[in-house]
């Protein structure tokens, strides 16, 4: 990839920014390139140190608040026609509570990934009151005069505490899992609101 | 490193790098390879934000046909520095308390 090919990708893939801000970046990854060839490198090697165009777009987005790319985005890039307008008001009352029911799904959507969590550390404390339960159950039974009751007891305990045990490192393991899928949703989010020829282009 | 702690020694870094001549995006990154990596699209970030909080300014001038931005740092980006000598003081100090001897525990 050349030094113009790196560029205008770029170009392409942060569209949605405010201008200013593309110019302003562009011009900085073209210094970049150019002071890496004064220093020796071939142009190629010069845009490949630079990392790949979407490990750069990645970067920048995570860098970018995500209020400003959607402002930017909201923000219509051209006078909005009077009959534009009309029709946005009048049609008010569908776009608004379907706009609603969209994020109420993907919250929903988003809660019942977390109860999902939930439970599974709830099954977990269980299994954990489960061996403490078995625990006091050996010395009741031993008082009552059950040997065998209280040696049921105690295995039960034995095997709550195993599956209380195991059970946490799910718990633990699915949290993890749940954050990270997260933060990728987030980036996604951005990174779509950014550049919307991007899918474009890559369909190409 | 610790990211967060990677994270506030950045700026005090690209400070120290344009600190006794101006410098350009290329040399910062250069001159701080040896101790601190950081690439482009980072270093841009805390370029900005330094310019934000007036601890640097930019200006562009020709060099070999071609605009390149010189950053130079202001009277409160030094003082930046200096503060962050004096952090590093205090720093040191919990330093040698935590890896202090257990001589006098008997």
């Amino acid at each position: 990839m050349n030094k113009n090919q790196f560029l205008e990708e770029l170009r392409r893939r942060i569209s949605g920014l405010p201008q200013e801000d593309i110019d302003e970046r562009l011009a900085f990854y073209s210094e970049m390139i150019d002071d890496r060839m004064e220093d020796g490198l071939t142009e190629e090697e010069a845009v490949a140190s630079l990392g790949t165009v979407d490990s750069v777009v990645d970067q920048i987005m995570s860098e970018i608040p995500l209020t400003k790319i959607v402002k930017e985005r909201v923000r219509p890039k051209r006078q909005m026609k009077a009959w534009e307008v009309v029709l946005l008001v009048l049609g008010a009352p569908v776009w608004i509570p379907l706009i609603i029911a969209a994020c109420a799904v993907v919250l929903a959507v988003y809660i019942v990934i977390w109860a999902v969590v939930i439970s599974v550390y709830a099954v977990d404390l269980s299994a954990a009151a489960g061996a403490a339960g078995g625990l006091a159950g050996i010395f009741i039974y031993l008082k009552a005069g059950n040997p065998a009751g209280s040696l049921f007891s105690a295995g039960a305990a034995i095997a709550f505490a195993g599956l209380a045990i195991l059970l946490f490192f799910v718990c633990k393991w699915i949290t993890k899992a749940v954050l990270k899928l997260t933060g990728r949703i987030f980036l996604g989010i951005k990174t779509s609101f950014a550049g919307k020829e991007a899918q474009h282009y890559e369909q190409q | 490193m610790d990211v967060q702690l990677k994270r506030g020694l950045l700026d005090i870094c690209v400070l120290a790098a344009i600190k006794n001549e101006d410098s350009y995006g290329y040399k910062i990154i250069k001159d701080m390879k040896p101790y601190l990596e950081l690439s482009e699209s980072t270093l841009y970030t805390i370029l900005k934000r330094l310019e934000a909080a007036k601890l640097l300014t930019v200006r562009s001038m020709e060099h070999e046909g071609r605009l390149r931005k010189y950053y130079h740092i202001t009277e409160a980006g030094m003082g930046r520095i200096e503060e962050f000598r004096e952090e590093w003081k205090e720093i040191l100090s919990i330093y040698s308390f935590i890896t202090r001897e257990d001589a006098g525990h008997e």
